[in-house]
């Protein structure tokens, strides 16, 4: 008898793990990535093998988006509208808007899920919005044209950037003061933690570098600088920056050199420049890193990166110029 | 004939084509290195003239050395063809064919034997450079080495049957400087192994008709899509026909009783 169940154990075995793989592989799958077209005035919604199942027309020029916490909504920064639009997930149905304060460009959502830093570009603010309550709860003054946002993990820093004061502001969010300024190349443009916390990664589009600042000591301790073979300096334009959780692999969007180039994150040094579509903006890691995504903005496409491999696998057009872009698990 | 004398003959023709090819050392590395010279200096200077659309079979931007690669696996095709209708001139006049031509066989089945020998050497070639060319991240996917096999013995064929069909129409060794000049150069630069039609297009629609029907076009197109696995149906039947006509004229023209042989016999009296 128990020799009979042995067997019949050993013979599930088998399909069992066939099943388990084809979970985990569908888990994979069933990732949808969104895009937000900045000319197109939509989002597009695409399944893991880059169809585009939907297109959401949506408000005027929308560039950042954030996934809320949960994932069954997408906050969208309507610039022209002045407000940040959300979008229901499982239906594609627009809910009642948030407002943002002037010219929303960029967004973080804070780690309780509940509160969103906007930088407002036109009037030099960063404006925190209740999501719950759907109303600005707070107003912080920084430099002239703010756009990047990072908060760190822990919920205690936010670091915005201004694209012409050249600064990176830390923004002490116990108080939402400023607390230190760092000066870093010119127009910089997105502020990212490394997810333990120790390190904000800025990157300047017209100095065509990256800054890496301790955020205790305020002090850039690191820069690392771009030369693509056979691409002139001045098209070097460091934007999008996507570093894995483990700290080992980032990501640098360098604009219309239309490459992204891979860094070391321990050693800083850049390994390898991978060939995307022109004017490659933002990138965005699907759960478990396995893929990053990039918008295209000149060529309106997005390009999909195998982070184990470090190769282009495909690049599929979605609306015009598109900007942002999140996948949701 | 019992089919154990064909197999000795065929087995006889390749180990002939083998020996010569690999006793050329200077053969060898030359086939070697005209491809690697357009890739690594040809393809540098041209970095950037791609990279703005994507065409299949690619599926998404591909810089120029990932591009030629093809065309240049067509041109070590091209060149061996070519080489090996050489050493035909060259066994005619040195009297070595005599040897092939006594033999019982029948004729066509020899000139079949030198091409399927002449298409083994090119795909090894193809082979080697593949090897070389994955140094320099040209990386099809792994599927693709197996699917450019049968691709590469297609147009291998075809372009050794051209070769054949002008070696039977070739009356010296000298002459094979005008093939280089008519032939090779040509069908080279009128296709689409350097820059995709669709660019030759804009250039220049007459320009962009005569590489369409240039066999080699088809030839570089069905080993680039069978790079990444993919079957370009229409190039494929495009070199199928261009093979039957070229070996069928080749085998016309090396014809004892008609044909070129028999002229240049009338000529020579």
């Amino acid at each position: 008898m128990s020799f009979s169940l042995n067997q019949a154990v050993f013979a599930c075995r088998l399909p069992l793990l066939a099943a388990l793989a084809a979970v985990t592989a569908g888990a994979a799958r069933a990732d949808t990535i969104l895009v937000s077209n900045e000319k197109g005035n939509s989002i597009t919604v695409l399944d893991a093998a880059l169809k585009v199942i939907k297109t959401v027309p949506v408000g005027q020029r929308p560039r950042g988006i954030v996934l809320s916490k949960d994932g069954h909504t997408l906050y969208i920064c309507a610039s022209d509208d002045n407000e940040i639009e959300q979008l229901d997930l499982d239906d594609y149905t627009m809910k009642p808007p948030l407002p943002s304060g002037a010219d929303p460009e960029n967004f973080a959502l804070h780690p309780d899920g509940r509160h969103l830093y906007v930088a407002n570009e036109d009037n030099s603010l960063v404006t925190i919005v209740d999501i719950e309550q759907r109303r600005v709860v707070g107003e912080i003054s920084v430099g002239v044209e703010p756009e990047g946002m990072g908060i760190s993990p822990d919920g205690k820093w936010v670091v915005n950037t201004s694209e012409t004061t050249n600064m990176a502001h830390f923004i002490s969010n116990a108080t939402h003061e400023v607390v230190a300024n760092v000066l870093v190349d010119t127009r910089p443009r997105r502020a990212v933690w490394t997810a333990d916390g120790k390190e904000v990664w800025v990157s300047s589009e017209i100095g065509g570098s990256v800054s890496i600042i301790d955020p205790e000591t305020h002090k850039i301790t690191h820069k690392i600088t771009f030369a693509v073979p056979s691409v002139p300096k001045e098209a070097v334009q460091a934007v999008g920056i996507a570093i894995t959780k483990d700290r080992k692999l980032a990501f640098v969007a360098l604009g219309p050199a239309n490459r992204v180039a891979v860094v070391d994150a321990r050693t800083y040094e850049v390994t390898k420049y991978l060939l995307v579509g022109q004017r490659v903006w933002n990138l965005a890691f699907n759960r478990d890193e396995s893929r990053l995504y990039t918008t295209n903005g000149v060529s309106n496409d997005i390009s999909e990166i195998d982070v184990p491999n470090l190769r282009v696998l495909q690049s599929v057009p979605v609306g015009a110029e598109p900007w942002g872009v999140v996948v949701r698990p | 004939m019992r089919p154990v004398h064909y197999w000795r003959c065929l087995l006889g023709i390749v180990e002939r084509e083998a020996l010569r090819f690999v006793n050329q050392r200077g053969r060898f590395i030359s086939a070697l290195v005209r491809p690697l010279v357009w890739l690594l200096i040809f393809a540098t200077g041209f970095h950037f003239v791609l990279g703005v659309s994507i065409i299949p079979p690619y599926r998404t931007y591909v810089p120029y050395e990932v591009y030629i690669a093809p065309g240049l696996l067509g041109m070590i095709q091209l060149f061996q063809g070519m080489q090996s209708s050489l050493s035909m001139v060259y066994d005619r006049e040195m009297g070595s064919m005599r040897t092939l031509l006594v033999s019982p066989l029948p004729r066509w089945y020899l000139l079949v034997g030198k091409l399927l020998a002449g298409v083994i050497v090119s795909v090894l070639q193809a082979y080697v450079f593949l090897a070389i060319a994955w140094f320099w991240e040209i990386e099809p996917p792994a599927i693709g080495y197996i699917t450019v096999l049968p691709a590469l013995i297609l147009s291998g064929m075809m372009l050794g049957a051209l070769g054949l069909l002008l070696s039977s129409a070739i009356r010296q060794l000298e002459n094979f400087a005008g093939v280089m000049n008519f032939v090779i150069f040509p069908m080279f630069f009128a296709s689409s192994a350097l820059y995709p039609l669709w660019r030759v297009q804009e250039a220049s629609l007459p320009l962009y008709y005569i590489c369409n029907l240039n066999p080699f076009t088809h030839a570089v197109e069905l080993i680039r899509f069978a790079l990444y696995g993919e079957v370009d149906w229409v190039s494929a039947a495009a070199v199928v026909a261009a093979l039957l006509v070229f070996m069928s004229l080749a085998i016309y023209g090396y014809d004892p009783g008609r044909g070129m042989m028999l002229r240049r016999a009338a000529a020579a009296e």
